[in-house]
């Protein structure tokens, strides 16, 4: 299982990556093994408003249909269009196939984001 | 009795035993006195089953059937020929069914002749993506109407109040415990009233709903209708009689975003009702979106082409709780029978049914606006369906043409008070000049 040092999770297995007041939003390596093969990503739209723990991506594998909630409190600024025509880069590189930015609301939720070492001992 | 439920005496008793019971009523003994049933059920007695077929067969004999009469009655259901060879095909067993074609391992039969439906309705339509089939053309509109509210995410729609009038009830009915609202927007010559149409319409609405041809028989300028749909960022849904789509531009080309409707036309019988078949076709965009099941080619392990139900991630039976739709099923012999019907009549010979519709409705018209007893309605094109008003009650006229043996029209007024006397006429390719002739010769007397 690959992890990156320098991103927040959830233990909802979504990544966090924090630049300024936006946040990037995408799954864990561990969390796109065990989905397997990612045929579509449904995405927010830009200017949404979410609620940290909303449901706000729909990841659709050969096996199942899976939520993914908004680990922060804020407004769609971007989405990842690419993933439109190409979700396979979910699996391929789970942590450059961000889904969405927001920019926060709330930037004191990013306390409450887990460390990389914390994530990892949920996933053993 | 044991005929039909083996369930003896001897049954009873060993049933009572094992459950520790010595009785019926004992079983029973936790359910009050005052609701228990203490007399027979006010049913009659059993009959022979010779007795059974011959009673039958009475009250069969009192509807009256397409084999003894001429029809000029449409209203959203259609006497168009049906081959003979479509009995054949879809009676083999293989297809005459109940089981549902999850499993491609052993179905692949059933999912390649639902596949080439699908092809066939995607054609006629002119949109990318078509499902297995719903109910009918009423529940087809409907489903569309709340995939549009969900691709949207708005929560209003704007429907013609020249649609199907049934389609427009079994959409409010559905729309009441979904928090839709519906709106109807009048009509102005038998078309939908395009300024009224632009004053409802707003940023709540999700889809304006439409029917070309429409319940009157008369053709939409589904293009202009699309453009106001669009610029307000609402979806477009057309129903449509598909053999008119034969001859019309498709719904796709026009700029719908969903065509539905009834393919009861295509190869099915009247059979009082149903079952029928609802079809429905989308864009790309709002393929996830779509209700009920999709087949899909795909190939197997060894590179042969085989089929699949796909995108079912989103289906009911796993998604429940976040499913748009709760249509678990699909009219696969009624597709199969639309598939059949048009694979037979090809490109060109759909055309032909299509054209003779046409002549044959507008030469009816003609005839009977000539008698003098009738007079028009509206003054827009119609396909194989229009309203004339006439000089008679509508239904007494119904019921003198009876005894000629004729169906005849619809009574406008049942629905739309406003066209009182108005009387919606069919005429199919099915119809000789003969018929036609004797109807009008009957209608006017």
């Amino acid at each position: 299982m690959k992890l990156l040092k320098e991103l927040k999770y959830v233990e909802s297995h979504e990544w966090v990556k924090v630049e300024g007041s936006k946040a990037y939003i995408g799954i864990t390596d561990y969390a796109q093994d065990h989905l397997g093969e990612v045929v579509y990503a449904e995405l927010p739209e830009v200017g949404a408003t979410v609620e940290k723990g909303d449901q706000f991506v729909v990841l659709e594998s050969v096996k199942a249909a899976s939520d993914v909630y908004a680990p922060l409190s804020g407004t769609i600024v971007e989405v990842n269009e690419e993933l439109a025509d190409s979700p396979e880069k979910i699996n391929e590189s789970p942590y450059d196939a961000w889904f969405a930015v927001i920019e926060m609301s709330n930037p004191d939720e990013t306390q409450s984001l887990l460390t990389s070492e914390d994530y990892e001992k949920i996933c053993e | 009795m044991t005929r039909y439920i083996g369930n003896t005496n001897n049954d009873q008793e060993q049933m009572l035993k094992e459950m520790g019971y010595d009785s019926i009523e004992s079983l029973f003994k936790s359910v009050p006195q005052s609701v228990m049933l203490k007399t027979n059920l006010d049913i009659p007695e059993a009959v022979s089953e010779m007795e059974l077929v011959e009673k039958m067969k009475l009250l069969a004999n009192k509807n009256c059937n397409l084999d003894d009469y001429t029809c000029f009655l449409g209203a959203g259901a259609y006497d168009h020929y049906i081959p003979a060879v479509i009995d054949h095909l879809i009676s083999r067993q293989e297809f005459y069914t109940a089981y549902t074609p999850y499993q491609p391992e052993i179905s692949q039969g059933t999912l390649q002749a639902i596949f080439e439906y699908q092809t066939l309705i995607s054609e006629l339509t002119g949109l990318p993506v078509a499902n297995a089939s719903l109910y009918d053309g009423a529940t087809a509109l409907t489903e569309a109407a709340i995939m549009a509210c969900e691709a949207t995410k708005r929560s209003e729609v704007i429907i013609a109040s020249n649609a199907h009038p049934e389609s427009i009830k079994v959409l409010k009915t559905y729309a009441q415990f979904r928090d839709i609202t519906v709106t109807a927007v009048g009509y102005k010559d038998g078309q939908i009233d395009l300024d009224d149409l632009k004053n409802k319409i707003n940023e709540n609405t999700a889809a304006v709903i439409i029917q070309s041809p429409n319940f009157f028989g008369i053709i939409e300028n589904i293009k202009d209708i699309a453009d106001i749909a669009h610029e307000n960022k609402s979806l477009l849904i057309a129903s449509a009689d598909p053999i008119s789509l034969a001859l019309l531009k498709s719904p796709g080309e026009l700029g719908a975003d969903i065509a539905v409707g009834d393919g009861q036309s295509l190869g099915n019988p009247l059979s009082f009702g149903g079952p029928y078949l609802g079809f429905i076709a989308v864009t790309k965009k709002l393929m996830r979106k779509l209700p009920g099941r999709i087949v899909g080619e795909t190939v197997d392990k060894d590179g042969n082409r085989g089929f699949v139900l796909t995108l079912q991630t989103r289906e009911q039976h796993i998604r429940r709780e976040k499913a748009t739709s709760n249509i678990c099923s699909n009219q696969s012999l009624n597709a199969l029978t639309a598939a059949i019907y048009l694979t037979l009549m090809g490109k060109e010979g759909l055309k032909e049914v299509a054209n003779l519709c046409v002549q044959k409705a507008h030469y009816t018209y003609n005839e009977l606006i000539g008698t003098g007893k009738f007079s028009s309605v509206f003054s827009k094109p119609f396909f194989k369906e229009f309203t004339v008003k006439s000089e008679k009650d509508v239904a007494s006229l119904n019921k003198d043409l009876l005894k000629y043996n004729i169906i005849g029209g619809y009574e406008l007024a049942k629905d739309y008070p406003e066209l009182k006397d108005g009387w919606l006429l069919a005429v199919t390719e099915k119809r000789t000049k003969s018929e036609i002739d004797n109807f009008i010769r009957k209608a006017a007397e």
